[in-house]
């Protein structure tokens, strides 16, 4: 089973042999006790911390099909090494385009999307309700904003409803977490603790999507309910939009209110707020365990982890986009 | 349209599967059960690479053939899809005729099994590998992916994620 390794500290990654080779460097330059990885274990690698590498290293990476996703100090995605495309298909190219320039066939998958992320929403609000937490505000106003989606004429329309649903959502928030407020969505820069958490949480699972969709024949930039490649590969925020609720905002809930992420673990600034490197690495623990989890899928009939979820969501996607099946977009049943 | 061994194997296992392939909707890169195959075909015969050529032609792949002795040897995990191994094979002996390589036999090896099977050429192949042809030529070329089939082999095929992704709304 393949793994994705985080690099947070600083280092030299190299090629030996058939093997990544790593060194870790500490502040004053002394190099630690080299550390070997074989090349058939890795998925891929999300840098963190700042990483010495050649073009013999990306070229080894390149051929295995393993990309590199690179984030600044601020925990901001800055980029992607991504290896040359081995998965083309003009066939799937030429439909997902056709899907996109028909404005009826674009709205049709992008209401799935918010159906799909608006369920899994409604879905955690109602776990936390049962577990006495008073949500039932929240609950009636996202059902009935819910309701408005199937009848969303054009994109902007359906995106108006969508951030109406994130926006009451995130009211719900100050209400299951324990000791920390959200007060409001903050971006560039998160105000607060939960709001830099988000923030966070929401750029693993872009990476994630995006790391599903190369290992398929979908084109990262031909989206639906986001606009196309603008700046971001746009089926990526298309289809994580489905699993933040899943495995971004459950994993929030679980390391705030078990303690597992706390005050010492931001840098709490004037104007930002961001995770200390202790924190990322905290939350990624968890994200990682929830990646991992698995669940007994109802079609497949086998066992699956919640991270093979999103690249079934690329197959149900891509049968739609050749008529084979249409999409519905995952709902957590249990 | 260039048809490889692989399209011959499919048609003999999965319809949907050789629509899919031929499209570039490939799937072989994610399954263990391909990769096992692939290093048994690597790592059999470790003699085998020196002693016997590779060839292509045609948009053909023979990955071990004995030129002395005018022998394909193919090497397959086990022989669940027997037939389509045969019908492989003989698509090979037939591309080799076309290009003046003339009583060529093959022989389809399963290590892991400890069985050898020698397939050759016959009175009427010609006639079965052209209607072949045009059986791939003709799903290839369908509008629409050809609709699942449920068989016991789905289980361990590459495209049996894909091919049963799902949500179960009923």
């Amino acid at each position: 089973m393949k793994k994705t390794y985080y690099l947070f500290n600083p280092g030299r990654m190299s090629r030996k042999d058939n093997t990544l080779k790593f060194i870790p460097v500490d502040e004053s330059g002394r190099e630690g006790t080299p550390k070997y990885i074989p090349i058939e274990g890795v998925s891929d690698l999300y840098c963190f911390g700042s990483l010495d590498a050649n073009s013999a290293l990306y070229n080894f990476l390149g051929k295995n099909g393993i990309s590199v996703h690179f984030f600044d100090y601020y925990e901001h995605y800055t980029g992607s090494f991504y290896p040359k495309e081995y998965l083309l298909a003009g066939k799937m190219q030429i439909e997902q385009t056709r899907y996109h320039l028909s404005a009826a066939k674009r709205l049709v998958i992008a209401k799935k999307f918010v159906q799909g992320a608006s369920f899994n929403i409604l879905k955690n609000l109602k776990y936390y309700q049962n577990r006495g937490r008073d949500l039932g505000y929240y609950l009636e106003k996202i059902d009935g904003l819910a309701a408005q989606i199937e009848n969303a004429s054009d994109i902007p329309g359906l995106m108006g409803i969508e951030g109406n649903i994130r926006q009451s959502y995130y009211g719900a928030f100050d209400h299951i977490l324990k000791d920390h407020a959200m007060e409001g969505r903050s971006k560039q820069p998160p105000l607060n603790e939960v709001n830099a958490l988000v923030s966070f949480g929401n750029m693993m699972c872009y990476t994630l999507c995006l790391d599903q969709i190369y290992h398929t024949q979908l084109n990262p930039t031909i989206s639906y309910l986001h606009e196309p490649g603008y700046r971001r590969y746009s089926l990526a925020l298309d289809i994580a939009e489905i699993f933040k609720p899943i495995l971004v905002d459950r994993t929030i809930f679980r390391v705030l209110n078990k303690k597992e992420v706390q005050s010492k673990d931001f840098d709490i600034q004037v104007n930002k707020v961001i995770l200390k490197e202790s924190g990322k690495k905290a939350f990624i623990r968890a994200f990682e365990e929830r990646l991992n989890e698995t669940i007994k899928h109802r079609t497949l009939k086998k066992h699956v982890s919640y991270k093979h979820l999103v690249k079934l969501e690329c197959y149900k996607l891509s049968k739609h986009i050749l008529n084979i099946a249409p999409y519905e977009p995952f709902k957590i049943w249990w | 349209m260039n048809i490889t061994g692989t399209h011959i194997a499919y048609l003999h296992t999965c319809h949907r599967k050789l629509w899919l392939f031929a499209h570039g909707i490939q799937m072989e890169h994610t399954s263990d059960i391909v990769a096992e195959g692939k290093l048994i075909g690597e790592t059999s015969y470790g003699e085998r690479a020196r002693k016997y050529t590779e060839l292509a032609f045609d948009g053909v792949k023979i990955d071990f053939y004995d030129v002395k002795n005018k022998v394909i040897h193919e090497v397959k995990k086990t022989d669940k899809v027997e037939k389509a191994h045969i019908a492989q094979v003989k698509y090979y002996l037939y591309v080799l005729a076309k290009n003046g390589i003339d009583e060529a036999t093959a022989i389809l090896e399963y290590p892991k099994m400890k069985q050898r099977q020698a397939v050759e050429w016959e009175e009427g192949d010609e006639e079965l590998i052209l209607s072949y042809i045009r059986e791939v030529s003709q799903i290839v070329q369908q509008q629409d992916c050809p609709s699942l089939v449920k068989l016991s082999i789905c289980k361990k095929c590459s495209y049996y994620d894909f091919c049963y992704a799902g949500e179960d709304i009923g």
